[in-house]
């Protein structure tokens, strides 16, 4: 089954990390990607640019509207992604867990559709 | 690359029979597994430019051995320069057998081979892997785009996979006679996770990943030739071939999933229901019983109805009974629920349902919903149904399954 790991973050939260404590959350996310590659689960990720940078595009009655900032105001949000393929949702889960934002903020993970089906 | 479907077949079918030349020839399974695919991906190119060669089999021996000698002699270079010892003469390559002259030609060790790459100190997802490709002959790019994964993430399972073997120290030989059972057990299960992958996938322009059941199916039909006396090899190519007879009829023109019971059935592949029934009649005749054959002959059943009306549903009770004393899991019982239903009526089959909710192997699973939803419907309890069908939709992680549970549940409001 292939999983999403949504990394959630509190930007301030971030920043009053001491310099330690942030080497540390990139270095335990370098190690996870690192097994996860070797194991052969890994499929892909990436870090999301900062909140000030994202564009909320609406389209009413076919007019496009385009706004600088998120879609959704909250205290946390969506840092990051990560793709991963995985025999169980405990090994899934068991990722997220050691994920470093989950001690600080919270990692969800999201099972993907699939397109296949059978029949019932 | 490949675009010859002839050369394809010819190449898939006999990677496992140069790659056993080879191993036994060198050792180092994984050096040769690669001297074997670079020699795949050379006779691609070459044959279909200048044509089949008369000695296919040598062809593919010659190339994949001049690899694996120029491997052997610049890891040897390699080995003299770092340990500065010149005294120490490399073997002769050379004087290596001509190729194909040392085994018999129907000298076939397919079965060892899977026995390797199905070994239980590999996890599943890379035993799926090195099986289709050591012995299934595919590229590493087939395999990730059957699995719908990167490249280098089916690399990494098949390298990771090979890396064990060598540290595990595998031997290249048939397992000891007291473990077979349960070796074989674990080579037709993943067998039989190949022809899922494929058949849940084989519906709409996936093709791709449909080929897998053509490639499990393939490969199973060998084993069986490899094993004619093992009645649950005889059985899971039967289910397999049951099961594939149904392709073209479970999916409407709009990609939808169609449910057997309305399958139009003049479109089931008589050929595969018939060698299937042949295959299973004759091992439940003469094996001894196990999970592949019930499960067989249970298909065979539904096969045999003309309509779905004329199911033999007491025939398929029964059968079920046996496949729960047999081997008891809870998707057994779910089908077993489903097939009293149709017997006993629709309030027996969800008593039975009633057992499984307590199991959390599948108490949260969107097929539990799904059939508990069915038989409420069946049962006229239409506020029940649309309830269970839109939980079993929630809960599915299949695109046109869900689709199939929203449209039922649609029906109901």
């Amino acid at each position: 089954m292939k999983y999403m790991l949504l990394i959630y973050q509190n930007p301030a939260g971030f920043e009053a990390l001491s310099e330690e404590e942030r080497s540390t959350v990139f270095e335990d996310v370098d190690t996870i990607v690192k097994e996860l590659t070797e194991s052969g689960e890994w499929i892909g990720g990436d870090g999301l640019a900062d909140l000030s940078q994202t564009k909320t595009v609406k389209v009413r009655d076919g007019v496009p509207a385009v706004t600088d900032g998120p879609y959704l105001e909250a205290k946390e949000h969506l840092v990051g992604f990560s793709l991963f393929e995985c025999e169980s949702v405990e090994r899934a889960t068991e990722i997220a867990t050691r994920w470093p934002d989950a001690r600080y903020w919270a990692v969800e993970v999201r099972p993907l559709m699939g397109a296949g089906g059978v029949e019932m | 690359m490949r675009t010859d479907v002839h050369i394809e077949d010819l190449l898939r079918r006999l990677a496992p029979r140069v790659l056993g030349v080879l191993v036994r020839r060198y050792g180092q399974f994984d050096a040769c597994e690669d001297a074997v695919q670079e020699a795949l991906l050379a006779a691609a190119v070459a044959w279909s430019e200048e044509g089949i060669p008369e000695s296919p089999r040598g062809w593919l021996i010659t190339v994949a051995d001049r690899r694996m000698a120029d491997q052997l002699r610049s890891e040897q270079a390699r080995r003299r320069r770092e340990d500065r010892v010149a005294a120490q003469a490399p073997a002769d390559v050379s004087l290596a057998p001509a190729p194909g002259d040392d085994q018999p030609p129907e000298h076939d060790d397919t079965l060892i081979l899977l026995f390797l790459c199905c070994h239980p100190a590999l996890s599943p997802a890379s035993q799926i892997a090195l099986t289709l490709r050591a012995v299934g002959g595919l590229t590493t790019a087939e395999i990730a785009s059957a699995f719908l994964v990167p490249e280098a993430t089916m690399a990494q399972r098949i390298s990771r996979a090979k890396q064990r073997i060598k540290a595990t120290a595998i031997p290249f030989r048939m397992p000891a006679e007291a473990d077979r059972a349960d070796r074989l057990r674990v080579v037709l299960h993943v067998l039989y996770l190949i022809f899922n992958e494929g058949y849940s996938a084989s519906f709409g322009p996936d093709l791709q990943r449909g080929e897998l059941t053509r490639e499990a199916i393939r490969l199973t039909r060998a084993v069986q030739r490899l094993l004619p006396d093992d009645g649950e090899v005889a059985g899971l190519l039967a289910l397999m071939l049951l099961t594939d007879a149904r392709r073209s009829a479970r999916t409407g023109a709009d990609g939808s999933l169609i449910p057997l019971a309305e399958q139009d059935r003049a479109r089931w592949d008589r050929g595969s229901i018939e060698e299937g029934i042949a295959l299973v009649t004759d091992a439940l005749s003469r094996t001894p019983l196990g999970p592949y054959q019930l499960q067989a002959a249970i298909a065979a059943v539904h096969a045999e109805a003309a309509r779905a009306e004329d199911t033999d549903w007491p025939q398929i009770v029964a059968l079920y009974g046996v496949l729960e004393r047999n081997s008891p899991n809870p998707v057994v019982t779910l089908n077993h629920a489903v097939a009293i239903a149709m017997v006993r009526g629709p309030r027996a089959g969800l008593d039975l349902l009633e057992t499984l909710d307590g199991d959390e192997r599948i108490s949260t699973h969107h097929r539990l919903e799904a059939v508990r939803a069915h038989l409420l419907e069946m049962a006229g309890d239409r506020t029940g149904a649309l309830a269970s069908y839109r939980t079993a939709a929630r809960r599915s992680t299949s695109l046109p399954e869900r689709r199939y549970l929203e449209t039922r549940a649609a029906r109901l409001r």
